[in-house]
């Protein structure tokens, strides 16, 4: 671009240039915009994805729109499809963003021997094969067949399960289904508190 | 609701704006109280007072909606001769056991009907030794869940005066019964002026009716308390009495608090509970599929297809290993044997009893009631695996638990071996949530998660193919139901996570060729369908997930029809057939939603008919029909076992069979409608040294914790704090745990705005920044100023910020039916200042115990 030109767009783009040229004369709206602005673009604009989603806070279940970018979730707001929340997000669910990008999330298993003074790393091969170990030996241990009176009883009291709420009806449904033929009954969660 | 459920409050906005009045009943006055039109100010634990007042308010000047009454509710039904109403002085039915401290229910029942004394232990319990205990257990087994959905049986017709006359006729029971919940007998308990309750009680008669409805919402406000079910049995009966069910802008609202507490109610990840309202087989020396159903399935409505449903389920389990020859595999069910609710199986893992435990997005030890007892149940462990986003307090209690700075545990002697696994989070992996209305909702996955993180599915799959495959080879009876189990799906995502379709698939149920069945009226009790939850069938229906549906707005129905997928078979208000008359037709133009098509032939309307569509008005069973078929065409309620609303409740419940007004566990005050009887007497106590009750209503230490206390929830943070304590916007917003006090009461105890103060009850003491409000207000309750002090309950010792958990005052004591928790209501101390530290936080409350002459059964 020759240097004229160059110096005639910047004349052309100073806002009171614009103002006395364009359809702004009062000054109010385009002709005083910043063009530093130009460069800002919402975040929704360059993203590679965007998912239908639900909140996971509270109960009402308002829709979220995903996203995402690079595999980065990158932002999240209220779906204005829905008829449940008709785009809107309260406090909570307008953190969601937070709450899946937060620094503080763990990613790696955390192990901690007993007696332990502190974390360890473990593989998580090695954590799911120690803990079907653990199973497997606490249900053989504390399986009861009966009870004194002779009542059926079929199941061990010797391990427990508590969550659900913030899972998905198809998590609840593999954990109620495993925990029910491992003989395992008791098996709860918020729906009780 | 504005505050813990703002996006679904702009309805209750939207509706004010069309003209609606909107009236808050609470304790405290806050968000929603101030654009509510008004505020009625209650003292916490006595709504069934209130909702008792409302419903003598509605006999007394006999605004029900009669034509609805008679038609569709149980008040022209006979009650036995023998029954005897809740006594004036000690408030109890006939029947009271005080030594086991239960009902005997024969005396509840209809006249000339013979109704199934409780759900799962039907059969012959004489062969047990003990009588009194069978009793017990029945009653603690919880009546109210496995026949609270409308399972109750019973054989016979019911006499009944559809004049409703006759003395012993449900209405006139009813009469009786509340006549003594006068508008100055509620001013008296809930603390509320006559006039404001008779303006109350006018808006909702006036609001009643062939031309209008009145809606209640409610949250864990009404649950949590030790009558919890009552409260929600007392606005039963008062909307029942309105005509206020299965109607547009009607109905009983139920907020609940978490993205899928319905569909892990639904699906229940519970003790009690198969998919679908089945209850869990008890302990019997025998019992066949055939003993378990005929005890089980109504004979009318449709719980009579419960065989359907349940030889479904199993074939859904145990596929091709269940057949008609092994009973489809019941006799590998486990048996429960009384109350294995999560306080009980803590206090197990404390008695050593219980040794593994895993804790999959919850946060028991800040988050339950007594959190103490939650963390010594924790450290009596062998081994716990959590799974969750953040370091929560209860992977971290065995380094910086609460009693560790105590002195009473020491990290090196806790032998618990803790998994900590990161979970994927809601955006990276595919599912479907379950809200408050019964609608599900489908997630698609937008991203993988990160490192080690995982979805729940993935674990729970991958940990039943590790366990089976080390069971592969054994001989074992016991491992029959593990090796037969369903257990290979479809594989999807470089960390091969089971495909969630096609476990949405079996729980909406195929048929024999594998194809997707339309809904539970096609399962079959033979062996030929399959389906993981009978109630959730339909949601893939033509091989489609339901629940993904997301037309704008919903589509052009005014129930939003096209947007994801409610249970039953996409109804959207239940029982909807009740907004027609009898006859079929809308009860006025203005509140037509379902009625039946003389010309077609069908029901029809706004929503899809909560009935069978080609059924007429005109429809009366035949001699001997059963299931549905015994329903009549004038008979909306076609869960319930005589298809009508139970104003009045026969079966089912542990505590009486209407609401009676109790104190709660832990009340400043004494019951001045039944002064022999303060406390719900059925409720389920734990007296253990962990768990103590503060000495009530002018008993000898009550004075040692003068002040009622009451617990809510804020916008800026959700329940115990997992998902927002570790967000830096909202954990700038709510900062730190504060206590809400009075001005009266913070110059009573020289309390400073922003300052602190220490809350002690006899199970700990806990500090709180002080907020000095005229919201909360000194109750005049006969005759004595009483103050109560409101507590958030958030925070806990980990996360961005941290504060002292509420729950670590709140003692356990639990409804009968349902064993839910008392936390909306105790007694406390409030002192300036912050706590001690140490072990000196033991002395400071032990000094309280003993000044209120504490023993483990105080109370």
């Amino acid at each position: 671009m020759s240097l004229p030109r160059r110096a005639a767009d910047l004349v052309r783009s100073w806002p009171l240039f614009r103002q006395l040229t364009g359809p702004d004369p009062l000054g109010r709206g385009a002709a005083v915009e910043s063009n530093s602005a130009d460069e800002w673009h919402a975040r929704t604009t360059e993203a590679d994805s965007v998912t239908r989603s639900v909140c996971p806070f509270c109960a009402v279940g308002c829709g979220q729109k995903i996203y995402a970018k690079g595999g980065r979730v990158t932002h999240i707001e209220g779906d204005p499809d829905s008829p449940i929340s008709r785009g809107r997000l309260c406090p909570r669910g307008s953190s969601s963003l937070s709450l899946v990008t937060s620094p503080s999330r763990i990613t790696k298993v955390r192990y901690r021997r007993p007696g332990g003074t502190d974390w360890e790393d473990l593989d998580l091969d090695t954590a799911m094969d120690m803990i079907a170990d653990r199973v497997v030996d606490t249900r053989s241990r504390t399986w009861q067949d009966t009870d004194d009176e002779g009542r059926v009883l079929n199941r061990t009291l010797g391990l427990a399960h508590l969550g659900g709420a913030t899972l998905d009806n198809e998590e609840n449904y593999l954990l109620k289904k495993l925990y029910t033929a491992l003989g395992a009954v008791q098996v709860e969660n918020q729906a009780r508190i | 609701m504005a505050e813990a459920h703002p996006v679904g409050f702009q309805w209750v906005m939207e509706a004010k704006a069309r003209g609606a009045q909107i009236i808050h009943v609470d304790p405290r006055f806050t968000r929603t109280s101030a654009v509510a039109d008004s505020h009625v100010p209650i003292r916490p634990g006595t709504d069934i007072a209130f909702l008792g007042g409302l419903i003598n308010y509605v006999l007394e000047n006999e605004r029900d909606f009669r034509e609805y009454v008679v038609a569709y509710t149980n008040a022209p039904m006979l009650v036995r001769e023998d029954f005897v109403d809740a006594g004036d002085d000690d408030g109890l039915f006939s029947g009271w056991d005080p030594e086991t401290r239960s009902y005997d229910t024969s005396t509840w029942q209809y006249e000339g009907a013979e109704v199934a004394a409780a759900s799962g232990n039907r059969d012959d319990w004489s062969r047990v030794a003990d009588p009194q205990e069978t009793q017990r257990v029945a009653h603690l087994l919880g009546q109210s869940e496995g026949a609270g959905s409308g399972g109750a049986t019973f054989s016979g017709e019911p006499h009944r005066d559809d004049t409703l006359q006759h003395p012993r006729c449900v209405y006139q029971v009813l009469r009786r019964h509340f006549a003594r919940y006068t508008p100055e007998m509620v001013s008296r308990v809930c603390g509320m002026s006559p006039g404001q309750f008779r303006q109350v009680a006018e808006a909702i008669c006036a609001n009643s009716g062939r031309e209008r409805t009145t809606m209640w919402i409610y949250s864990v406000g009404w649950t949590q308390h030790t009558v919890g079910v009552q409260y929600i049995r007392a606005a039963s009966i008062l909307q029942g009495l309105l005509g206020n069910i299965g109607r547009p802008g009607g109905g009983i609202m139920a907020l609940r608090g978490h993205a899928t507490i319905q569909g892990s109610t639904d699906i229940p990840t519970l003790y009690d509970l198969l998919p679908g309202y089945i209850p869990m087989p008890n302990a019997h020396k025998e019992m066949h599929l055939a003993e378990y159903l005929a005890a089980d399935s109504a004979t009318k409505g449709f719980w009579g297809n419960m065989p359907a449903y349940v030889v479904s389920l199993l074939k859904a389990w145990f596929g091709d290993a269940a057949t008609r020859e092994n009973d489809f595999g019941f006799e590998w069910m486990p048996r429960i044997s009384g109350d294995h609710s999560t306080f009980t199986t803590v206090l197990n893992m404390i008695d050593g009893q219980c040794e593994g435990y895993f804790v999959l997005g919850e946060n028991p030890a800040v988050g339950t009631t007594n959190s103490k007892q939650q963390r010594q149940g924790l450290a009596a462990l062998k081994w716990l695996v959590v799974r969750d986003l953040q370091e929560i307090e209860t992977a971290t209690f065995w380094k910086n638990g609460p009693e560790i700075e105590t002195g009473e545990l020491r990290t090196e002697d806790i032998d618990t071996e803790v998994f900590l696994l990161p979970a994927a989070t809601h955006v990276e992996k595919a599912g479907s949530f379950t809200n408050t209305q019964r609608l599900l909702q489908w997630r698609h996955k937008a991203v993988e998660p990160p490192g080690d993180c995982r979805s729940d599915l993935w674990f729970v799959w991958e940990l039943g193919r590790r366990i089976r495959a080390r069971l592969a080879d054994s001989g074992l009876t016991r491992d029959a139901a593990i090796k037969n189990l369903t257990w290979d799906y479809p594989t999807e995502g470089p960390h091969g996570d089971p495909d969630a379709h096609a476990i949405l698939k079996e729980i909406s149920g195929v048929d024999e060729h594998g194809d997707p069945v339309p809904g539970y009226t096609a399962l079959k009790d033979d062996g030929s369908t399959s389906c993981g939850c009978w109630i959730y069938s339909g949601v893939y229906a033509d091989g489609v997930n339901q629940a993904a549906r997301r037309v704008p707005a919903g589509g052009e129905s005014p129930a939003a029809l096209e947007w994801g997928w409610a249970w039953p078979m996409n109804r959207r208000v239940l029982y909807n057939r009740a907004s027609a008359d009898p006859e079929g037709r809308p009860w006025s133009e203005r509140k037509a939603y379902v009625w039946w098509d003389e010309d077609q032939q069908r029901w029809t309307g706004h929503d899809v008919p909560d009935f069978e569509a080609d059924k007429p008005p005109s429809y009366r069973p035949p001699e001997g029909a059963e299931a549905q078929d015994a329903i009549g065409g004038d008979e909306p309620f076609i869960m319930q076992a005589d298809g009508r609303v139970w104003l009045y409740v026969p079966t089912g419940l542990a505590d009486g069979p209407m609401p009676v007004h109790y104190e709660p566990e832990e009340a400043p005050t004494r019951n001045a409608l039944h002064p022999k009887t303060r406390s719900n007497p059925a409720r389920e106590r734990f007296e253990r040294p962990d768990n103590l009750y503060n000495p009530s209503d002018h008993q000898p230490g009550s004075e040692v914790f003068p002040y009622a206390f009451t617990t809510f929830r804020i916008a800026e943070h959700h329940t115990a704090g997992g998902m927002s304590r570790w967000t830096p916007y909202l954990a700038e917003l709510a900062p730190e745990m504060f206590v809400e006090v009075s001005p009266a009461l913070a110059a009573e105890r020289g309390l400073e705005h922003t300052g602190w103060a220490t809350i002690v009850t006899a199970r700990s003491a806990i500090e709180a920044r002080v907020v000095v409000t005229a919201r909360m207000k000194p109750l005049r309750i006969a005759g004595e100023t009483i103050h109560q002090v409101g507590l958030p309950w958030h925070w806990g010792p980990n996360g961005l910020v941290t504060g002292d958990a509420a729950n670590e005052i709140i003692g356990i004591s639990l409804d009968p039916n349902v064993h839910i928790m008392d936390t909306k209501t105790g007694t406390c101390d409030v002192v300036a200042g912050r706590r001690p530290r140490g072990p000196a936080l033991l002395s400071f409350v032990d000094g309280y115990r003993q000044r209120a002459g504490l023993t483990d059964v105080t109370g």
